[in-house]
């Protein structure tokens, strides 16, 4: 007996993006008051302008919903066909039930497979790439997928190298059949010995029991686990090694620079952006995103949210070559360039 | 073998690129950090930029040491020896 397969379909694209921004506007003055900073100090070190925080009504399910809406109606499809739902995001504070099923429930994609995936900074890129397969396999036919975080949830407000730099958002991508190849081939992996230089600071039993002595003697006044990083290192493995794997993914869709119009690395700091570019040497014309500037450090929806903009503000075009590539705690990474909606 | 002015030089012109000071402040009595003006994310970029030009390997616990210009032409110039 063999078994019949589904017949799939030879190309994939993203049809259309969307992307939810929290109301409150945090500046860099504000910051300062929580640690011992300046707006001189977090621009030069970050690029970083003002953030977005969430307030409480703006939860993981209200933003992936907004930003999904907004990308469904791009890709001029009903919630009703979207028949997989992917998110990507490590604050979302349930163990289960994975919060995909609910948003799939909210949205109107009734009996989509829902699931979500934990791969940090690198999580769009990480479900671009299963979209495409599920896609092209015949396993789904339309998938949607969100990347998303409230990082201030686990935030330390009052760690110098972290507090100014994390924030709040949602970003949303439908992807569907296409008759062109509109994902290139996905460049990506880990790195499990470097999982030290971003991790949560505790797992949360030992929150279940903070106020023992034993935890507050390690962990000062945080009652519950927060996000930390090495600042230093993990500036040189995004700029240097990640720039290596971006190269590798232009590589692989057979995109040279000079065919390559936009770039749009997870939006981690604006230094980061600065020597991934100057590594690749990407000629001066290709457009970069710096969406870090006015929204901050937003993990997985920071590369969709950057991309929305740019197509909004008419920087960036439909059918342009996009290289994107997430990086982060893990550590894990994953990068492809991509044809623009 | 490069003389330490050849190192010196080639360093300096990696400071300005990635630092925007100006070559010829880059002089061994100089600190990166209180002299020159140089952040600690452009000290790892330095250092990177300066590996690969020299073929030489820096380790973080040892990039953290080299405090002035001189101390970085030193250092390099036993790595590449």
């Amino acid at each position: 007996m063999t078994l019949k397969l589904a017949p799939g379909t030879k190309y994939a694209a993203i049809l259309g993006f969307g992307g939810y921004r929290p109301r409150r506007v945090v500046d860099n003055a504000e910051i300062c008051t929580m640690i011992d900073s300046s707006d001189e100090w977090i621009r030069t070190r970050s690029g970083i302008i003002e953030r977005r925080w969430a307030s409480d009504d703006e939860t993981i399910q209200m933003m992936s919903v907004a930003a999904a809406r907004k990308a469904l109606d791009r890709a001029g499809l009903e919630p009703g066909q979207i028949d997989t739902v992917i998110v990507s995001t490590v604050t979302h504070l349930y163990q289960t039930p994975a919060v995909a099923t609910t948003i799939a429930s909210e949205l109107g994609a009734k009996s989509a497979a829902a699931f979500d995936i934990s791969a940090a900074c690198a999580g769009f890129c990480y479900a671009t790439a299963m979209a495409d397969s599920f896609i092209r396999s015949g396993a789904s036919k339309y998938v949607l997928i969100i990347g998303v975080e409230r990082l201030t949830d686990m935030t330390n407000r009052s760690d110098r190298s972290t507090a100014f730099l994390f924030a709040d958002g949602a970003g949303a991508a439908v992807i569907g059949p296409s008759d062109f190849p509109g994902i290139g081939p996905v460049v990506w992996g880990s790195d499990g010995d470097q999982a030290p230089l971003i991790q949560q600071t505790e797992p949360w039993d030992a929150a279940l029991a903070w106020d023992t002595e034993s935890y507050r003697s390690t962990e000062g006044d945080t009652s519950w686990p927060t996000l930390r990083m090495e600042g230093n290192p993990v500036f040189k493995w995004a700029s240097y090694t990640m720039a290596k794997t971006a190269a590798e993914a232009m590589d692989a869709a057979g995109v040279p620079s000079e065919d390559l119009d936009v770039f749009a690395p997870h939006q981690a700091n604006m230094r980061i952006t600065d020597a991934m570019f100057r590594a690749l040497k990407l000629p001066s014309r290709v457009v970069v995103a710096r969406d870090i500037a006015r929204q901050g450090n937003t993990s997985a929806a920071s590369i969709p949210l950057a991309i929305e903009a740019m197509l909004e503000s008419g920087e960036a075009h439909t059918g342009q070559t996009c290289l994107i590539i997430g990086f982060g705690a893990g550590l894990v990474y994953a990068g492809q360039v991509i044809i623009l909606p | 073998m490069p003389t330490t002015e050849e190192v010196r030089a080639d360093l300096a012109e990696i400071v300005n690129e990635v630092a925007g000071v100006p070559a010829d402040d880059v002089q061994l009595d100089k600190s990166f950090t209180d002299d020159l003006d140089v952040d600690s994310l452009s000290m790892v970029e330095i250092i990177y930029a300066a590996e690969e030009k020299f073929g030489v390997s820096i380790p973080d616990e040892e990039a953290k040491n080299l405090k002035t210009v001189g101390d970085a032409v030193a250092y390099i110039e036993r790595a590449a020896a």
